[in-house]
């Protein structure tokens, strides 16, 4: 009997493996066991507390980049929420102006015209090559080397452009001004199903709608209507050169632009490869059948290249959507209140609570990661083939 | 809930503890003897405090303090490796045992003292924090400051005490956060902020190094105390002994008057102080764990603080500090050691 349950371990692979596996966790949570062990015992001998009441206290530090009011009162917690909020605004603005450069520079690549080709390829080696904690700090450096606040360049009477940032004015809502854009809302939520009514009626009937111009009129339109009925329930604060600064309206700091065109341009580049890769992916029987079909060539970019390339470019866009989100770290370098510049390294020094703080912080990044991760592999689901072929 | 909460600190720093134990064994003053070398953790380069100079050699008052404590242990005050520090990892790579001894315009504060395992040992230099801006802004007073943009490093009670003073009285200001002294000059000198706030000792230092320091002035306002010194690991009393009394016995070489210069005549003073602080009477060294002989290296390597000063950023430097609170407590000032005896 026990010969047969040692025979069966060592030489039944099933039960062989479980073995091998059972011994590496255990070995594993061991090692961990003991690390944890080791640096409580440490913390406590070199008399340094621990714990995470640090985050009820306050901060004591002013923040101005800050999407939600934040005074040097407000607690730790909060120059946390600050710090996440204003790495999430950098990750989705960078993603966002990323897709858009990547994918024309992506198919500018695959150009007919020499020059356009050859400057987009130039930009991608450059890019490409070149870390992108130098280019933020590059073009960080142009930004500060704008006019000065006295100096400011006007643009358009009420926009002004400085070492100081983007000033700009700020709308203020009154009364009404909700109608307006609830008839928004529901002018977009109109031109859905329209779309889908109109594609209903051209599979009918085989004639064509121009889906895409009356559903843009429609949203344009509606609240400008709206706005107007409603006796035009908007103003704009002006920002004015007074004392130091410019009071009023909106500023966009240089830090934040720096940033988001360090990680932009970077990332940018690896996408347009990504997008030129998916392109030429797809065979050129497919593009050859169009034209065979008679369809003009911006309906066959846009009804049979593009679905088919995205099957191959969701993958790594995701990755690189990932790599920017991390890559926002880096704020840090030129003084962008990110989560670890300000929360992982303001309230870190002030409070001395290096392992609780990194622990959120990179718990922070992790959840971030594999939310961004989940939508992109939901999205991609939806662009693979469908059914069994 | 506390077993989760160890679990998650020890999955971040697995490798800080590596050192972290390795630094936890033996006395430092011993590892130091062992290692032949002093580690001290110095600013990343503030002129006239702790910077390398043309030649590449560390040079300056908290620099000083570092040479002082391989004088008194090695008979040597060049067996030091200078670590750079920013304000923002300086606590942690002291934490972590990677170096001996901090020495770099560093405030001495309740919570620093007690909260994050330090020990300061004294004050080698008593500061505030003040404001400069430029000339042409015509700003006489910190009161006049409202709505300024403000450059400040990041992770040090300037930056708290500039939250407090502009709170206190009802102004508004942009903070233009920086990393390090050399980030800030940049800064201010773009004209991304109007104001440069840090110690006033360090506006001295920066301004020293524009191109045209008289463009700059640095307003009246001291809004704070800032006790400079330097810090050690907690727990380790006989270290702290040892950088104490060295930075004491350079304090006490200018009350008694002993110079570099003069050192090797004052061993013959009548002066029994005196005779006990250079070693003459034996006894004094082994209390400390140290040669009898320790001040007199220090003094006559490194020299006392007057010269200390004097050379590195008193009037006749291009920092140009006067002595003021940092005199001798007999000349006015509050610098003050406790009797050696």
């Amino acid at each position: 009997m026990q010969t047969n349950f040692f025979r069966k371990i060592i030489f039944d692979e099933k039960s062989r493996s479980l073995l091998i596996q059972t011994l590496v966790i255990g070995l594993f949570a061991l090692f961990i066991y003991l690390i944890t062990q080791q640096t409580a015992y440490n913390l406590e001998k070199r008399g340094i507390s621990s714990g995470f009441d640090f985050l009820h206290i306050s901060a004591g530090y002013d923040i101005s980049i800050r999407l939600i009011p934040f005074t040097s009162e407000d607690t730790h917690l909060r120059a946390y929420f600050v710090g996440l909020l204003n790495t999430l605004m950098i990750a989705v603005c960078g993603c966002f102006l990323a897709t858009i450069i990547g994918f024309l520079v992506g198919i500018i690549r695959l150009s007919s015209n020499w020059l356009f080709r050859n400057i987009a390829y130039v930009y991608v080696e450059f890019t490409r090559n070149v870390p992108v904690l130098v280019q933020i700090i590059l073009y960080y450096s142009i930004l500060l080397n704008l006019p000065k606040i006295k100096q400011a360049i006007v643009i358009f009477d009420n926009f002004y452009l400085t070492n100081r940032g983007f000033f700009s004015p700020s709308p203020i809502f009154k009364d009404g001004f909700s109608i307006v854009a609830w008839s928004l809302v529901i002018a977009i939520i109109f031109t859905f199903f329209l779309k889908r009514f109109l594609k209903k009626k051209q599979e009918e009937t085989g004639k064509q709608y121009p889906t895409f111009m009356i559903n843009s009129a429609i949203i344009i339109f509606t609240p400008i209507i709206f706005y107007y009925i409603m006796g035009m329930p908007l103003e704009f604060d002006s920002p004015v050169l007074k004392g130091f600064n410019f009071k009023g309206g909106m500023v966009i700091r240089p830090e934040f632009l720096g940033m988001l065109f360090g990680l932009s341009i970077y990332t940018a580049a690896f996408i347009s490869e990504t997008v030129r890769s998916g392109i030429i992916s797809v065979s050129k029987g497919q593009r050859e059948a169009s034209q065979a079909l008679g369809l003009k060539s911006n309906f066959i970019m846009r009804l049979i290249i593009i679905p088919q390339a995205l099957r191959v470019i969701i993958p790594p866009l995701t990755s690189q959507y990932l790599n920017l989100t991390k890559n926002s770290s880096l704020g840090i370098a030129i003084g962008y209140a990110d989560l670890v510049h300000g929360f992982g390294g303001i309230s870190l020094n002030q409070t001395g609570r290096a392992i609780e703080i990194m622990m959120m912080v990179m718990l922070t990044y992790l959840t971030i990661s594999l939310t961004i991760s989940f939508f992109m592999n939901l999205y991609n689901k939806s662009v693979q083939f469908k059914g069994n072929a | 809930m506390t077993k989760i909460k160890s679990l998650f600190i020890s999955l971040v720093l697995t490798l800080g503890v590596s050192t972290a134990i390795a630094g936890s064994h033996g006395s430092t003053h011993d590892l130091v003897k062992e290692r032949g070398k002093l580690m001290c953790g110095s600013n990343t380069g503030l002129a006239g405090f702790g910077a390398p100079n043309d030649a590449g050699v560390w040079e300056g008052i908290d620099v000083d303090v570092c040479r002082a404590v391989a004088a008194a242990v090695f008979g040597d005050a060049s067996k030091v490796e200078y670590v750079p520090t920013t304000s923002k990892v300086r606590f942690t790579v002291l934490q972590s045992g990677e170096i001996d001894m901090l020495s770099r315009n560093t405030t001495w504060t309740l919570s620093r003292d007690v909260d994050l395992g330090l020990e300061f040992v004294g004050v080698n230099y008593y500061d505030g924090q003040g404001f400069m801006v430029n000339k042409s802004l015509g700003v006489s007073s910190a009161m006049e400051l409202d709505g300024a943009s403000v450059c400040i490093q990041v992770g040090t009670t300037t930056e708290m005490n500039l939250a407090d003073f502009f709170k206190a009285n009802g102004m508004s200001y942009e903070s233009v956060p920086v990393e390090t002294n050399s980030e800030a000059d940049a800064a201010y000198t773009a004209g991304r902020c109007d104001v440069y706030t840090t110690d006033a000792s360090g506006l001295y230092a920066s301004r020293a190094g524009y191109p045209d320091p008289s463009a700059h002035v640095v307003l009246p306002e001291i809004v704070s105390k800032e006790p400079l010194g330097p810090a050690v690991r907690h727990g380790d009393s006989e270290w702290a002994d040892i950088v104490r009394w060295s930075l004491n016995a350079m304090i006490i070489g200018e009350e008694l008057g002993i110079t570099s210069a003069n050192v090797d005549e004052m061993k013959s003073s009548k002066n029994p102080e005196v005779l006990r602080l250079l070693g003459v009477d034996a006894g004094y060294g082994a209390m400390l764990g140290l040669s009898d002989d320790w001040a007199y290296n220090i003094l006559s390597q490194v020299g006392n603080y007057s010269e200390s000063f004097e050379k590195h950023i008193g009037p006749n430097t291009p920092i140009n500090i006067q002595r003021g609170l940092n005199a001798l407590y007999k000349d006015g000032g509050i610098l003050y050691a406790p009797p050696f005896r």
